[in-house]
């Protein structure tokens, strides 16, 4: 096994592990700061994936911003905070098998699939490259600036929502 | 190096967990985060089919670039509901907000 092969079940371990303690756990704060650890597991994968910019993109935007904007959330809703988490509702077996059997279905395809087994190397200017197609009008420029759009309507209707009337 | 399919299990894992709590969750807001999870699994499959197979072409990594976005605006205007649905209701619980079902 060598050494990218151990971080990979390093950081795959603290992922699916603070992952369960999300779905599972009773306390809803707590379950916020283990979502963060999830998404410091997801930006140790990145690293493996030689995707440099999306590692720091998954600290700054998801452990900074959404976790810290979820946090905000659980605080905003005091009194639910404040009593543990409901029980999962009735059918949660059902969800068990269900999300089991997605996992069994998928990972044999994973697993049986003969996926190329070298890849390329990725190139120095990477992220240059990723910048270049998100405004190449032969790109992404069309998506990127509706994406932006987007952004921007999501953020405007969130404030209308939350809006005191 | 690690083997594609480590990563494809690893996120089919991570889906499946993410799946798991949007069903069974009783509160929005961990509704929410499992939802997160679900999006985080599919960004790293996005970003292993992109190292595996394209890494000099740019594509995989704008995909996932947008469900970035994708994601922060979902998480803005849910927490937005879910506030606002608190305020009006007291409660987070889905089965007690069902103004809309019928």
């Amino acid at each position: 096994m060598t050494a990218q092969q151990a971080l990979f079940l390093l950081f795959g371990v603290i992922t699916l592990g603070a992952a369960l303690a999300v779905v599972v756990g009773r306390n809803l704060f707590h379950t916020a700061l283990w979502l963060l650890l999830v998404f410091f597991g997801v930006a140790g994968i990145y690293v493996l994936l030689e995707a440099p910019f999306f590692a720091a993109a998954q600290l700054f935007i998801y452990m900074g911003a959404i976790g810290i904007l979820i946090i905000f959330g659980v605080m905003l809703t005091r009194r639910v905070m404040r009593q543990p988490l409901p029980r999962a509702n009735e059918q949660w077996w059902l969800a068990a098998i269900m999300a089991v059997a997605l996992l069994g279905v998928l990972a044999w395809l994973a697993w049986q699939q003969p996926w190329t087994a070298a890849a390329a190397a990725v190139p120095e200017n990477s992220i240059s490259l990723l910048g270049l197609a998100l405004v190449d009008p032969e790109g992404f420029a069309l998506p990127f600036e509706v994406a932006s759009v987007l952004l921007v309507m999501a953020l405007i209707g969130a404030v209308m929502i939350v809006r005191e009337r | 190096m690690v083997p594609l399919n480590w990563y494809l299990i690893l996120s089919a894992a991570l889906f499946c967990i993410g799946m798991y709590g949007v069903v069974v969750r009783r509160n929005a807001i961990a509704i929410l985060m499992a939802i997160e999870l679900m999006l985080n699994a599919v960004n790293i499959n996005l970003l292993a089919f992109w190292r595996y197979h394209e890494p000099v072409a740019a594509t995989g990594q704008a995909f996932a670039a947008f469900v970035y976005v994708v994601a922060a605006a979902e998480v803005a205007v849910g927490l937005a509901l879910i506030d606002a649905v608190y305020r009006r209701r007291r409660t987070v619980d889905p089965e007690e907000i069902n103004l809309l079902r019928w």
